[in-house]
Formats: C-alpha cells, structure tokens, sequence
C-alpha cells in the first residue's frame, strides 16, 4: 500500500502543461480562484468552463483523474446545492411541507454548485500538472520580494519539501507503532467513529516522538551537507522564464481582460 | 603519509541539566589518520566511537584539546563549512537523512549548499550516482528504494561535494546483509581511488576489511593496529564485550584444537584457502 502513494497527485506527463513554468502555473491558478467570483452569469461560466477545458486537453490528464479529486468534495458540493435549493426566499415553484424550492433558489444552488466544482478542477489542475518541488520552488522564487518585509520564503518552501519528503517515512512509522500496538490487543478496527478515534491516540503519541526524532536526524545531516539557510545556495534545476512562459503570461492576462469586459466589470 | 586528521588529547562531555554531573564521553584521546587510509572504529555502546565521529567534521567541538583536518581547527568558527566539505559524513538511519523527494535532487543538496554552479551541480550529480550505481534510480522517491540503495545515494550526496574524506557513522547498522555488503563496495572503491574512509561500526567482519582498527572503550582509544594485530588480541577484546570476526574466531579454535593453521587469517576466505588449498 506504501508503495503506490503517489505524493501530492502529480499526473507524470509530457504536456505543454507540465512544461511551463511552475511560478506561471501559480500565479494563473490564482487569479483563474479569483477570477470566479467575479462572474455574475451563466454566459460567464459558459466562458471560464471553454477555457478551463482547453486547458485541461492540453494538459492531457485522463478526465477520470481530474475528476478522482472530486469524490472527496462531493459532499460539500451536494450541501452547499441543497441549502441554497431550499432556504433561498422568491417566488415558490413547488413545495411540499416545510421544504420549497423557489426559482431564485433553484438558480442560485446551480450557480454555486458550479462554481465550486470549476473551483476544484480548476485548482487540481495545478497540482496534477506540476511535480511537487517545482511548486515548492515556484512558491519560494514568488514569495522571495517580501523577504524585505521579513517572510521566511526560502525557510517556508523547505519546510514545504520537507513534509512533503516524509510524508511516506512517517507513514511507514504509523504502519510499525500500529502493528506492534496491534500485537499487544490494541483494537483499531471496532466500535463507533468515537472508539476508534479514541484508539488512534496512543499511536499519535510515539507518532509523534518519533517525528521530533526524525527532525533531529535530519538537522544534523542537513549541517553535515553544509545546509546554511537560502543564502548563496545555487540550484540543480534554476528556474528559468521561456518564451512559452511569456506566451503564457500574454494569455492569463488576455483571460482576465475579456472575463471583466464579459461581466461588466470594465466597460468600454 | 601525511596526516589527513590530527586529534590531540580531546575531551568532550555531552551537555546535561542542571546538577547532574557530565560525563565524558570522550577523555584524552589522541589519534592520527593518515591521508588515503581506511580506518575502522570499533567498541560497544557508549564506548565513545559516535562522538568522536562527529568530531571529524565539526558537528562537535572539542571541550578541550584540539582536532585538525587538513589543517584547519575544528574549533574556529569560520572554518566549520569547509570542514564539512572536506569531511563527508554518511548517518545510521537511512531514512532519515535524504532530504528530497526525488533521489538526483538529493544528491544535488550538498553542491547547492555550496553555491556551486548549475552546469557544474549536473556534471557532480552524474558521477556522484554513478560512482554508487544508482543512476537508474535517479528520478525515484527515496520512500521506493531499499535500505542498502538510500545508503548509496547518502554517500552519493557526500561524494558530489567533493570531499577528502568520508565518515561512516554505523552506517550499514540498519541495513540487511545484502545491502551491508553494497556498501562495503562502495567505501573500498572509493579507497582505492585516494578518499580517507573512517568507517564506525560494531561489524568485526567489517572492520576487518579495514587497514587499521582502532578500539573505543569509556572514551579512550584502548587498541590501535592492523587487524591482524587487533584480533590477535582476542582476550582483550572479549573482556571489552566485543566479538571476534567468526573467521578468526573458528581459526583460533581450531589451533587450540590442534590444527596447524598459519597466522594472519582474517576473512573466510582466508581460512577456506588454509583449510583446503586451492592449488
């Protein structure tokens, strides 16, 4: 089972996609997150969804993966749909009892529901398409100007690596504390969601201890590899702006031009 | 030969709370090894051996006496990185001292910590991984390798920095038989090609591939000779809770028992050559 974890949920691929610049990546993702709350209509999401999947061919990631995310959110998607479906007020289409769904309900669950679910596509897309330390690496490149100001950028992407690192170590470690616990009687798999959370604790204990252990371990040979913080430290793979990096910059800012003019939020 | 590492009467005592009297864990031990050479240490637990280890590129300082690599004093303060550059140093756990996600990256760690350039990080990535036989593995997750695979890309990291020398801190302790013997490979190839290899271990079969042992017990250098000389002392070495290599130990037997066998029989193979000689 530890095997296969794959890390974030990067989709291995040559695509043009993969290929850009992780800080171009980051910065289109978040302005694509912004741009959709600036949309007032459907015209508008008709517009954002045609891009999302020109995207998303290009990025030649099986739909079933993209849409894999998905199932963990499912819920929320469903609630927020039935709660604006049912409590929105206007003009009542149907009802039965103390539940009514009114147009201006009906329409805005649609409108929500949509936007969350192009949100987390959206998003995904981000991360099926960049391999983790490229985003650790985009991140730290994007947040380095407020060094000045006192952010820890090189500090945060390496504590970013890091976790990401050993996520699988410290897996592995809960698998062994769980196994020799289980030895002992402890019982992991019965009783109520309460119980067995309850039993969860005495694993997080020495889980815990050993992940201080690990930190430990790893301080002292990241000294021994003359590790002395982002000052001066050169790169393997530098990042570097390409021309289809600057095409790149052209399109979002192309994006978010026509998106405003769309919702009236620029008018000529 | 000259003297790659110079230790001088050094004492340490590891830092404890308030009240409680420190113990040293290193007491006045005085050592030369020689540039080139392949060094075993060897004793029990506590003997002292880690803590001198970590002497050797400055992860400690010396409460008193002094400790030179190729010159340059452990003690100062603006000599530690190149200290630490010269003197590469592979840990116990192998887990838990890759720090990338991605084997080539990891190797790759110790040159961007040097602020080495990026062609140049490239070109010692490539000979560093082949230098350890991992370069199929380059793109992998350390969490997909085997135990004796982490350890080779941990030297792998070492080696791409360049360094005089390399110390092993009971780095094949974790490690099944299979990969024990990968990393054996490993340091002999590299002593060959000129590196200072000081290997820390409570493996006798390993310390006899040595060209020197040295003996740890309380803090104090107790034995220091080839391993013929070390293991001849068989005695000694047993009141010190330490075993000989099963090969010297079956053919010091067998003498007792009365069987002519010549001295100097280290590995099994040797004993095999004297049991049923070949030609």
């Amino acid at each position: 089972m530890l095997k296969d974890i794959t890390l974030g949920q990067y989709y291995p691929c040559d695509s043009p996609l993969h290929r850009l610049d992780p800080r171009v990546k980051i910065t289109a993702a978040l302005v694509y997150i912004v741009s959709l709350f600036f949309v007032r209509d459907f015209p508008g999401f008709a517009y954002v969804t045609l891009c999302l999947a020109v995207l998303v061919a290009l990025s030649r990631v099986p739909l079933s993966f993209l849409f894999r995310g998905m199932k963990a959110i499912f819920l929320i998607i469903l609630f927020t749909f039935a709660a604006n479906l049912f409590l929105t007020d206007g003009s009542v289409l149907w009802q039965l009892g103390f539940l009514r769904v009114t147009s201006e309900g009906l329409y805005r669950a649609a409108f929500m529901a949509l936007r969350l679910i192009l949100l987390i596509v959206g998003s995904s897309l981000l991360t099926l398409t960049t391999k983790p330390m490229a985003l650790t690496d985009g991140i730290e490149s994007l947040l380095s100007p407020f060094r000045r100001i006192g952010l820890p950028a090189h500090e945060l992407a390496m504590m970013m690596s890091i976790a990401l690192r050993f996520i699988p170590t410290l897996m592995e470690e809960a698998d062994k504390i769980m196994k020799a616990q289980s030895a002992r009687g402890a019982d992991f798999e019965s009783g109520n969601v309460l119980q067995r959370a309850k039993a969860l604790i005495p694993l997080l204990v020495p889980l815990f201890v050993s992940a201080f252990r690990i930190a430990q371990d790893l301080a002292m040979a990241m000294e021994a590899r003359c590790y002395r913080g982002g000052e001066g430290r050169t790169r393997l793979h530098p990042l570097k702006m390409r021309g289809r990096d600057r095409a790149a910059w052209i399109l979002i800012l192309l994006y978010t031009l026509i998106l405003l003019v769309q919702a009236g939020w620029i008018v000529f | 030969m000259s003297a790659f590492i110079e230790i001088e009467n050094l004492s340490y005592a590891y830092p404890v709370n308030e009240g409680e009297t420190p113990r040293p864990a290193l007491d006045g031990v005085s050592l030369r090894i020689e540039a080139g050479s392949f060094t075993a240490v060897i004793g029990r637990n506590g003997s002292g051996k880690s803590t001198l280890a970590k002497q050797l590129n400055a992860l400690l300082r010396p409460d008193a006496g002094r400790v030179l690599v190729d010159g340059l004093d452990t003690a100062d303060d603006a000599q530690i990185w190149e200290i630490r550059r010269r003197v590469g140093m592979v840990f116990q756990n192998p887990d838990n001292q890759l720090v990338s996600s991605i084997v080539e990256d990891d190797v790759a760690f110790g040159p961007e910590n040097l602020g080495v350039p990026t062609e140049e990080i490239r070109e010692r990535v490539d000979e560093a991984l082949a230098a350890v036989s991992m370069e199929a593995q380059r793109q992998k997750g350390p969490h997909l390798l085997s135990g004796g695979q982490k350890q080779r890309v941990a030297i792998a990291g070492v080696l791409a920095m360049r360094p005089r020398c390399i110390v092993l801190d009971e780095a094949t302790a974790m490690l099944d038989p299979k990969g024990r013997q990968e990393v054996m490979e490993i340091l002999e190839h590299l002593h060959r090609q000129g590196i200072t290899v000081v290997l820390i271990t409570h493996f006798m079969e390993e310390a006899a591939r040595a060209e020197r042992i040295v003996v740890m017990s309380r803090g104090k250098v107790c034995m220091d000779g080839s391993p013929a000389e070390v293991f001849a002392r068989g005695e000694e070495l047993r009141a010190l809770d330490l075993e000989l290599p099963f090969a010297i130990d079956l053919a010091e037997r067998l003498r007792e028992g009365g069987l002519a066998l010549p001295q100097g029989i280290l590995t099994e193979d040797d004993l095999l050559e004297a049991l049923c000689p070949s030609k």
